[in-house]
């Protein structure tokens, strides 16, 4: 028994650092949102006055967004681990509780409704193939084993990925491929980004931004 | 050293070097699959797709149906949940890739090879009753009975995905979880165990090895525990499970763990407690000695960290210890034999 709670006890300190500062206040969240760090822009200039993003120029839609992962991912970009000029710049000077408070804001923003589909019918069938089955032929399980059911996230780790815009999980995608985003726990998401073709990229992208994602309270 | 002790110690420096620099070493060439080869000679076979199930027209449409029940019934075993399965595991769990995977569990060889003599219950087996077998362990439950329409899916389903292979031979390449052979090294280690959990696998499986879910539904299955597998499962075999993770895990990345690291895991995770075997005797110790030749390769019924592993009356979430179906049989030549059922 007590290896056990020792075991809950470093493990709570070492993997779920995160938890520890998420509870974010979402008012003063808000504020931080529309003011910015100081000496950047607002949060809104990019990722919109609702957190939706914008699909043209691959800005993530971060509204209601777990908030653990929200915190873990804008630490990667102070970190360095995640890499983007106008995300750093814009956090840079955000400490980690405010970091906490935005994202318990965004957490809260209810999710718009995907964007009708571009993708051809082969194409999102493809990618609801990979994003429910997999490709085990070629070593790719499918998205749903570690995103959970219908791909909605499970915790701060595993984000929801469906309804995130189609551009925005291409890039990042490859971002894995080409070793430029290293934030992902045991390269769980690096390994099976340098296994997927341009193709599937495209496909599993498409069909997941087609899909509905739910808010996590 | 007390193992407390030990353990104390190699999770806080694991603590030290590993927690700011996240987790585990980076591998360089970690989109490469690093499955074992097969040996000269060694049969291998393609197991069928969704979509030859799907598209195969010498299918009876009734058949199909059967098949991709067996299927549904493979890849989401929860929906018998109460029933026949009283733990958190799916026959997918462990037999990745559904089921159709060299090196984890691939399920075809038991359709080519089955009936036949198994060491586990000393009589010859058919392919219920070896499925029999994963509902009363590794589901922690009890089968659905011989003949039923949910046996006969499951049954079709391994028996289509044997399309095409050989019968009866028996040299079948990444059959089972054996790849790292069934002797523990002498060097085996509980608390360098306990830092490879902590590195690679408590991220999916959880700090204490409960998995995860999502509104219910299992996403990550539990490795130990009233909800895991009880403790006359394959896997609770050491080198059974260290197999198992050298050649599956972490998920998407087979072979990025040494050897030495997915014994020491293996022994870690095997080293907790689970729900009872379900042959257990009253007496922990008294049951592996009854069943030395399974057991000797767990943990069971042996003292770690001060305690006899198994000495309990948890069943987990089943009420219930043995499945009726789990029977001796005997065969004479010329007399009926007795039957499972």
């Amino acid at each position: 028994m007590k290896i056990k709670v020792l075991l809950v006890a470093i493990a709570w300190t070492g993997f779920m650092q995160a938890s520890v500062y998420a509870s974010g206040d979402p008012a003063n969240g808000q504020t931080l949102a529309m003011q910015g760090d100081g000496s950047g822009a607002p949060c809104a200039a990019c990722h919109g006055p609702q957190g939706e993003g914008m699909a043209a120029a691959t800005f993530p839609r971060i509204a209601g967004l777990d908030a653990d992962y929200a915190l873990r991912q804008m630490i990667a970009f102070q970190q360095g681990q995640r890499v983007n000029a106008a995300m750093t710049m814009n956090i840079d000077n955000f400490d980690e509780q405010q970091l906490a408070d935005l994202a318990a804001y965004f957490a809260t923003l209810p999710v718009p409704a995907p964007a009708a589909a571009t993708a051809s019918e082969e194409q999102l069938a493809l990618g609801k193939k990979l994003a429910l089955e997999g490709d085990w032929d070629n070593y790719l399980p499918p998205c749903s084993s570690c995103h959970g059911p219908n791909n909605q996230g499970v915790d701060g780790t595993f984000p929801g990925i469906a309804g995130q815009h189609a551009s925005y999980l291409k890039q990042q995608l490859e971002l894995w491929q080409q070793g430029q985003r290293t934030s992902d726990p045991v390269q769980l998401m690096e390994a099976i980004a340098k296994r997927l073709s341009p193709e599937q990229i495209e496909a599993v992208a498409a069909y997941l931004a087609s899909q509905p994602a739910v808010a996590k309270q | 050293m007390k193992p407390l002790n030990a353990l104390f110690i190699s999770m806080s420096a694991a603590l030290l070097f590993g927690a700011s620099a996240a987790f585990a070493i980076q591998s360089n060439d970690v989109g490469h699959v690093k499955l074992p080869s097969m040996k000269p000679g060694q049969y291998d076979h393609q197991a069928p797709t969704l979509a030859d199930i799907q598209n195969d027209k010498d299918l009876h449409p009734e058949l199909r149906k059967v098949i991709l029940k067996g299927r549904d019934l493979f890849m989401n075993t929860q929906q018998l949940r109460g029933k026949y399965v009283f733990n958190d595991m799916n026959c997918k769990s462990c037999h990745m890739g559904e089921g159709r995977m060299a090196w984890s569990g691939p399920v075809w060889p038991a359709a080519t090879t089955l009936p036949d003599f198994r060491g586990k219950n000393g009589h010859v087996n058919s392919l219920e009753e070896r499925i029999a077998g994963c509902f009363s362990y590794s589901m922690n439950g009890t089968p659905p009975e011989y003949g039923s329409d949910t046996m006969l899916s499951l049954v079709a389903y391994h028996q289509y995905m044997a399309k095409g292979a050989k019968l009866y031979d028996r040299n079948i390449g990444g059959r089972g979880f054996s790849s790292l052979g069934n002797e523990m090294p002498k060097d085996i280690s509980f608390t360098q165990g306990a830092v490879v959990y902590a590195h690679n696998c408590a991220v999916c499986h959880g700090p204490n090895g409960e998995g995860k879910k999502v509104n219910g539904e299992v996403v990550f299955p539990p490795l130990w525990g009233d909800a895991s597998y009880n403790w006359g499962a394959g896997l609770s075999r050491v080198f059974t499970a260290a197999s198992f993770i050298k050649n599956n895990m972490p998920l998407g990345q087979p072979g990025r763990l040494t050897d030495k690291e997915a014994w020491d895991v293996a022994y870690f995770i095997n080293a907790q407690e689970r729900p009872q075997d379900p042959r257990y005797t009253g007496d922990a110790k008294e049951t592996r000695e009854k069943y030395l030749n399974f057991h000797k390769a767990t943990l069971y019924g042996t003292e770690i960290n001060g305690k006899v592993l198994g000495q309990h009356d948890n069943t987990g979430e089943k009420p219930f210890l043995k499945p009726e179906v789990l029977k001796p049989r005997t065969f004479t030549e010329g007399t009926p034999a007795s039957s499972p059922q």
